[in-house]
């Protein structure tokens, strides 16, 4: 296990590594615009001065070393268009708990309907005419298959919509953090596709379970239909899924790009469409720097925990091993 | 439990096989053949002692069949064929316009934001031209990104998985860089290269292949570790064919199903993120019309009733072929399993 942790741990440096220098290299092909707040109004010097000062004219691998340096310490630079001069990691700190309130609420639905959806859905595949599992399977067909850009755009405009005389919804369509009425449309929207995401998943590990050797053995024995379910298949089923639940809630630090910047959420997420469209190079690779490490780390806990649920996965045999 | 309408568990336990057994006893019991008619001496027969085994198993006849059981998987199957030759007839209809002309009226006045008429099927956007004309072309750009990208995945992927699965000393390498690779998140790269790149279609296709390949890749190199030392693998490296051939004729066939459905399914994914690309302010420039560009004019005139078809028409068209796509890959992908073949 500790060996297993140790290359795991070795692996994601390596990707973090390999992350940080394309960012680099990449940020270093852009247009010096994203430097400046007005760079049409400057002149050649003042534009060489800027440079000089943020060290944008030394040769390449030294500046490289030096981004490396200020990372390590924790420094992510200065915003230049955003908020001119203000530390990144001042604006930061003001947006992440934003997201992760909304994100947390999300998840926490998405979880409480998406487990019971899918195991429904599990249990409805032995009944005559399964209509629980196509009534789900159309749901979730849907949410799959249409572009998530879609589906956010038609909740926002359904919900923002009045129905019969005003009184029903007609909810706010922009988020307001004082406005409770406000948190609804953004929380349906970060947790609809997870509903589909983790009901899909339970379903289908559920209904591979159900039908192993020991859960007929449990039938033929008389074990309680409930008891089977419970203590059997939706245990062995779970699994899989616990993988993905460190990075979900993760990613909640991160907020969702569309969703924040449709309801303009002031979190992560719209920060970085914002950072894109103003074109705040600093910005830009200190938010995806942050994502990347985010998913990483996301990963990399997502597949320790599974290792501690199921202690049936070896970590000495290398993955897809003769 | 009864209340629920779920059947007792007993009879869940009688499955299908244990019913073909009971059939097949319970015919060979009625009988009405004799002991000396069903036990007696058969002559010797040349012509039935050289007679080979033969199975009259086709693996397409069984896949299409399969294909065809699922209703709604052919009523899809249909729409999409219906709209992709649609797409690509409508230019040369007569009476189309151009999707960049902007109408004018007679004093020279732009013909914006006319509802949809007879002159103008769809309306017209804000500047004057045909959404009509727009959605189609707006179709053709998005297909074709999503083509492309199926088609490079689908190259690189089995180029990639081949090698990673069939020559030993590639393994150790292929599955660090997978590893590696793997844990680089697509969206983050997507959004870097269009950022620094200029935007444009080759831009979005670059950037959607450059990570999609990975999933194919390995896919293919679990495939052909499980079938690479079967027999008629063995038999043939013993003949000595070379190893090009044993990939394209023994192993690829093999796998043709299920390369098709990843393609399938890779379609309508990388219209999906034209479309996110494009909301973020990095996608395609105004130009070049696409569903993404068009969702996104119309997202922003969602608020004037008025104006709301300029939204409707292209979600419409996309959510069509998106889901088609989707439904059609998986039920393909069900249908090409040959466990689902025996019935």
């Amino acid at each position: 296990m500790a060996k297993y942790i140790t290359k795991r741990v070795l692996r994601s440096l390596i990707t973090m590594l390999i992350i940080i220098t394309i960012l680099f290299a990449l940020l270093r092909l852009m247009p010096i615009e994203g430097y400046f707040e007005n760079f049409d109004k400057m002149s050649a010097t003042q534009i060489q001065v800027k440079l000089n000062t943020l060290g944008l004219t030394d040769p390449l691998p030294k500046q490289l070393l030096r981004f490396y340096r200020q990372l390590l310490q924790g420094d992510l630079g200065e915003s230049n268009v955003y908020r001119k001069g203000v530390a990144i990691t001042t604006i930061i700190a003001e947006k992440i708990p934003i997201s992760l309130q909304l994100g947390l609420i999300s998840l926490a639905i998405a979880l409480a309907l998406g487990l019971p959806l899918g195991i429904l859905m599990a249990r409805s595949t032995r009944t005559r005419f399964k209509i629980g599992d196509k009534l789900g399977t159309v749901f979730i067909v849907l949410i799959q298959a249409m572009p998530s850009a879609v589906y956010h755009i038609l909740i926002q405009f359904a919900g923002s919509q009045t129905y019969i005389g005003k009184e029903i919804l007609g909810l706010p369509m922009l988020f307001d953090a004082a406005n409770p009425r406000s948190y609804i449309l953004p929380v349906i929207s970060l947790s609809i596709g997870n509903i589909a995401y983790y009901a899909m998943w339970l379903r289908r590990y559920m209904v591979d379970e159900a039908n192993k050797d020991y859960i007929r053995l449990a039938r033929a024995k008389g074990v309680p239909n409930g008891a089977i379910s419970r203590r059997h298949v939706f245990r062995n089923a779970f699994v899989p899924l616990v993988q993905y639940i460190p990075n979900s809630i993760l990613f909640t630090l991160m907020g969702s790009l569309y969703v924040e910047s449709l309801y303009s959420v002031p979190g992560m997420g719209g920060l970085l469409v914002t950072a894109i469209k103003r074109q705040d190079n600093t910005l830009v690779q200190a938010l995806v720097l942050i994502y990347a490490v985010i998913s990483i780390l996301g990963l990399l806990f997502g597949d320790i925990l599974m290792g501690i649920v199921d202690p049936r996965i070896s970590f000495t045999k290398k993955e897809g091993s003769r | 439990m009864k209340r629920l309408g779920i059947r007792p568990l007993r009879h869940q336990m009688a499955d299908s096989l244990a019913d073909k057994l009971n059939e097949q006893l319970k015919s060979d019991v009625d009988s009405p053949m004799t002991d000396e008619e069903a036990f007696s001496f058969a002559g010797f027969d040349a012509e039935n002692a050289e007679r080979g085994g033969y199975s009259g198993y086709s693996y397409w006849g069984s896949t299409i069949r399969a294909f065809c059981q699922n209703k709604i998987a052919v009523f899809f199957l249909i729409v999409m064929v219906a709209v992709l030759a649609f797409t690509f007839i409508q230019p040369y209809l007569p009476g189309q316009k151009d999707p960049l002309l902007i109408h004018n009226d007679q004093w020279g006045l732009p013909l914006n934001n006319i509802p949809p008429s007879e002159e103008f099927w769809f309306g017209t956007n804000a500047i004057g031209q045909d959404l009509w004309a727009r959605i189609w072309a707006g179709t053709r750009t998005s297909l074709f990104i999503g083509f492309s990208v199926a088609m490079v995945e689908a190259v690189v992927g089995i180029l990639v998985g081949v090698l990673w699965g069939y020559v030993r000393k590639l393994d150790f390498f292929f599955t660090e860089l997978y590893n590696v690779l793997d844990n680089i998140p697509q969206t983050l790269l997507l959004i870097l290269i269009s950022y620094v790149l200029k935007p444009g279609v080759s831009t979005i296709i670059f950037a959607l292949s450059l990570t999609g390949w990975l999933g194919m890749a390995r896919f293919i190199r679990n495939q052909i570790i499980i079938i690479r030392d079967r027999d008629y693998n063995l038999a043939s490296r013993c003949l000595g064919i070379p190893t090009w051939r044993i990939i394209a004729k023994n192993l690829l066939p093999y796998l043709v199903s299920v390369i098709t459905m990843r393609m399938a399914l890779a379609i309508p994914s990388a219209i999906g993120n034209e479309v996110f690309v494009t909301y973020i302010g990095i996608g395609l420039p105004v130009d070049t019309p696409s569903l993404g560009n068009l969702i996104q004019t119309g997202r922003s005139l969602m608020t004037m009733a008025s104006l709301r078809y300029q939204l409707y028409f292209p979600v419409l068209v996309l959510v069509v072929i998106t889901v088609s796509f989707y439904i059609i890959g998986n039920a393909f992908a069900d249908a090409a399993d040959p466990k689902n073949h025996v019935k």
